[in-house]
């Protein structure tokens, strides 16, 4: 979006605009095995994902999507006695690189969570977050990132005349269109999505998911659900895992016409999980 | 899917139900019976009863204020015999101003509507029969003189306006003059020991002009004492006898048989007022508490500003930094210990570690020419405002550390990685979302230390908290606010009052005034903080923790 773009916000911008145009691979994991301590939760994950396009996790509660989705910006650093092998790339770079601190790489990578969780601040305050802890002070680039991305999140219009209220007056639906406001209001290249609509009514999850389409031309959109309508309707691709190892991935279309493992056949038509 | 054994179990939970509202009753009854208790006392304190000129057996007269009665100590417990307290007043001539009468002696009591109290500025009280008001112009009123009261009143007011004026001079300004030339003095002693003779020349210009003023004090003192007759009050006592009482002794005066409930009201209200602004009389058993107070307030508060960034960074680190382990699970137990300790442990270890190494360090370092040119007088290295604060602090810290670690606990795990995930650092993290979400509960570790810090009496003995204090610790001389100066604590007085007190019988109601006082200012504190963390609970309603 050149047209609002200035030029202390451009700066966040890390992703040169010639590689845009290339469907390129952009997060490439390799070989990738995880434990929480003792416990092998991910193992030998090798897949790519290309940049703009929307790839969906999938698979039964505990086949480790959360963990893999969660490694892909280390919020994982946060658990005790974590180990891995393998290596994840994002744009060629190792998210393991010595000299990448995380806070930079959580700052390329947005987050949104299955629980949507505001901050106990204004609505304004939320949004601007990212861009406060980056050391942003000018408050015509505030204002303006906060508009542009209450109007990608789909939230602009019921808001904005109450942007310094408190964020924890919100239905659970804008609350959770706000967290995706939060999460891309400093223009990260990633957004990970953890079961973003699993605690929403039908119109919220049908809002939010008209919005992954329209993030979508500009972001790389990694997004767990349960749910396989889901899955189908918003994603480009899509990865089945099954007891920490992946199963099959693949174009979204090729996994739900015409799979080519069992298990993952057996899964998408209901027969487990 | 109810079955017969479940239903017969329902009464025996019943009964556990009364159970645990009888604890609930016997905790709520001494609360109550603990406040009523100390309300009436120190309320009645204030009012003033009706006095009675009591005829006794043996042929005395007594006037003066029923004080107490109690059963007489040997008599049957079946037909118990009682005998009354009476306040009397006029120390100087009684020699006591409570007289103990058998109930059974007392022949008759009659309420004259002419006695007269008075509240004086030495020697207590003393209730009168007026007979003569000698004016300062010279007129002498009768009692039977309409305009008596009147007139009386008017020059008890304008005596007390002088005596007022003469406290203002006496002890505040002169006692500047004698704290500035008391400096004074200390660097002219080190100048003459440096030979510094441009400053010698200057100090000594100096004290000379504070010499000049303190003269020009104590003239204007003594014209205020002399300037105009003196109005005085000649009256008859209880046996009869003739006194004369100057009416710069009187504080106040109120005629307890003939006032109305207006006038009575009245009485008590500028009773109340003295007792909370004004400055002790006749060794604390008489006028007000404003210093102790005012020192209460002011300690309280320092701790409390103390306490408050030091536990909560102790527990930021503890919650947020610290490997989690055994050598962390022993500190925490430490840490809570450490609420259990006795607070007198706490009085010892301020007067040992902050007044004699911390003060004494201080001393040697910042006030090694005070020390050496005034006879050694300490200056932090005794016990004052600072150090009192201080130790409080350390007493109430656990308190601090556990509400904030248990408020940053609370905090909900999805705020935290929220925030992290946005791309903020650890620290900012705790600062912009951890501490302001735990801000209400650590406010409330905050009301529950300064509950514990204002009522706390043991460990300020040894630091610093005094009797009567010779100057509030802050006043107009630079740096106004002065933390090695002693003071003086509601809790303290209490404890002098009672136990400490030359006139045990006149101390007595005051204890009870005091302890009501110190308990409203510690409700006064409390209802302050938790109007603040209210507020700033207001912030997170709504909150879906
Ligand atoms: N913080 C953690 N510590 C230990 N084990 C964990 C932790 N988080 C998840 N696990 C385990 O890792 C496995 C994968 O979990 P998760 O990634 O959350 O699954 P999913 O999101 O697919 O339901 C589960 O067996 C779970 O018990
Ligand atoms: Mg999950």
């Amino acid at each position: 979006m050149p047209a609002t773009m200035n030029p202390a916000t451009s700066r966040i911008q890390v992703r040169p605009s010639a590689e845009r145009e290339g469907r390129k691979d952009y997060i490439s994991i390799r070989d990738y095995g995880f434990w929480y301590g003792q416990k092998k939760a991910l193992d030998a994950i090798s897949l790519d994902i290309p940049e703009r396009q929307v790839v969906a996790f999938i698979g039964p509660s505990g086949c480790g999507k959360s963990t893999l989705l969660r490694n892909l910006n280390r919020m994982n650093d946060l658990v005790d006695g974590i180990s891995h092998e393998g290596d994840i790339t994002i744009n060629g770079r190792s998210i393991y690189d010595p000299g990448l601190e995380v806070i930079s790489l959580r700052r390329r990578v947005g987050m949104v969570f299955q629980k949507s969780n505001p901050f106990p601040k204004s609505i304004y305050e939320n949004v601007v977050f990212a861009l406060r802890v980056m050391g942003v002070r000018d408050r015509s680039i505030l204002d303006e990132a906060c508009e542009t991305s209450l109007r990608k999140a789909a939230l602009w219009d019921e808001v904005k005349d109450r942007l310094q209220d408190s964020a924890l007056g919100l239905s659970g639906g804008q609350m959770q269109r706000l967290c995706i406001a939060r999460a891309i209001a400093n223009r990260p290249e990633i957004l990970l999505m953890d079961e973003p609509c699993s605690a929403l009514d039908p119109i919220a999850t049908g809002k939010i998911e008209e919005l992954i389409h329209e993030l979508k031309e500009q972001f790389t959109i990694v997004i767990v659900t349960h749910s396989m309508q889901q899955a189908a309707r918003v994603s480009d691709r899509t990865a089945f895992f099954y007891l920490g190892k992946q199963i099959e991935y693949d174009t979204t279309e090729k996994i739900f016409m015409n799979p080519s493992q069992a298990q993952t056949e057996a899964y998408i038509s209901g027969r487990f999980g | 899917m109810s079955s017969p054994s479940s239903d017969s179990s329902t009464p025996r939970g019943e009964a556990w139900v009364w159970f645990t509202g009888l604890g609930l009753i016997v905790g709520l009854g001494m609360v109550i019976g603990l406040l009523s208790l100390v309300i009436l006392n120190g309320v009645s304190v204030f009012w003033a009863p009706h006095v009675p000129v009591a005829q006794i057996d043996d042929g005395r007269t007594v006037i003066g204020q029923l004080a107490q009665r109690r059963i007489r100590p040997g008599s049957l417990a079946n037909a118990p015999q009682y005998e009354r307290q009476y306040q009397v007043g006029l120390r100087e001539l009684n020699g006591n101003s409570y007289l103990w009468v058998d109930e059974a002696k007392v022949k008759a009591e009659t309420f004259p509507a002419d006695i007269l109290g008075l509240e004086r500025v030495e020697n207590g009280p003393a209730f009168v029969r007026p007979q003569s008001l000698r004016k300062s112009d010279g007129q002498v009123l009768a009692i039977t003189d309409s305009a008596f009261e009147a007139a009386f009143q008017a020059e008890v007011a304008a005596a007390s306006a002088v005596r007022e004026k003469l406290v203002e001079i006496t002890r505040h300004q002169i006692g500047d003059v004698n704290a500035e030339m008391e400096a004074a003095r200390v660097a002219l002693r080190r100048a003459e020991d440096l030979r510094l003779t441009q400053e010698i020349a200057a100090l000594r210009l100096k004290i000379t002009a504070l010499e000049g003023r303190y003269a020009a004090l104590l003239a204007e003192s003594e014209k205020v004492v002399k300037g105009g007759a003196v109005a005085s009050l000649t009256s008859r006592d209880s046996a009869g006898r003739d006194v004369v009482i100057p009416l710069t002794q009187v504080v106040r005066g109120w005629f307890p048989n003939r006032l109305d409930t207006w006038g009575r009201c009245q009485l008590f209200c500028s009773r109340v007022a003295e007792f909370i602004f004004d400055e002790p009389r006749e060794a604390n058993t008489e006028g007000g508490l404003m210093p102790a107070i005012f020192g209460t307030l002011v300690m309280t508060v320092f701790m409390s500003l103390m306490v408050t960034p030091f536990g909560v960074i102790t527990a930021i680190y503890l919650r947020e930094y610290a490997q989690q382990g055994a050598i962390l699970r022993i500190v925490r137990i430490s840490v809570n210990n450490l609420a259990g300790v006795p607070s007198i442990v706490f009085g010892v270890f301020g007067l040992g570690f902050f007044v004699y190494v911390l003060g004494g360090s201080i001393d040697q370092l910042f006030f090694g020419d005070q020390l050496k040119y005034n006879n050694n007088t300490p200056v932090f290295g005794t016990g004052g405002l600072l150090w009192c604060s201080l130790t409080l602090a350390l007493m109430t810290l656990p308190v601090v550390i556990v509400a904030t670690e248990e408020a940053l606990a609370a905090v909900p795990r999805g705020m935290r990685e929220a925030s992290l995930a946005a791309g903020a650092s650890k620290w900012q993290t705790i600062r912009d979302i951890l501490l302001p979400a735990s801000a209400p509960g650590i406010l409330t570790g905050v009301i529950l230390a300064m509950a514990r810090g204002a009522g706390e009496v043991a460990p300020l003995m040894l630091v610093g908290v005094v009797k009567l204090a010779p100057t509030l610790p802050f006043d107009t001389v630079a740096p106004f606010l002065h933390m090695d100066r002693k003071f003086m604590h509601l809790g303290f007085h209490v404890y002098d009052l009672g136990f400490q007190s030359p006139d045990s019988d006149a101390a007595r109601p005051m204890v009870f005034a005091t302890t009501l006082l110190l308990i409203a200012l510690v409700v006064a504190l409390n209802i302050g903080a938790i109007w603040i963390r209210n507020r700033l609970r207001a912030r997170f309603k709504g909150a879906s923790f």
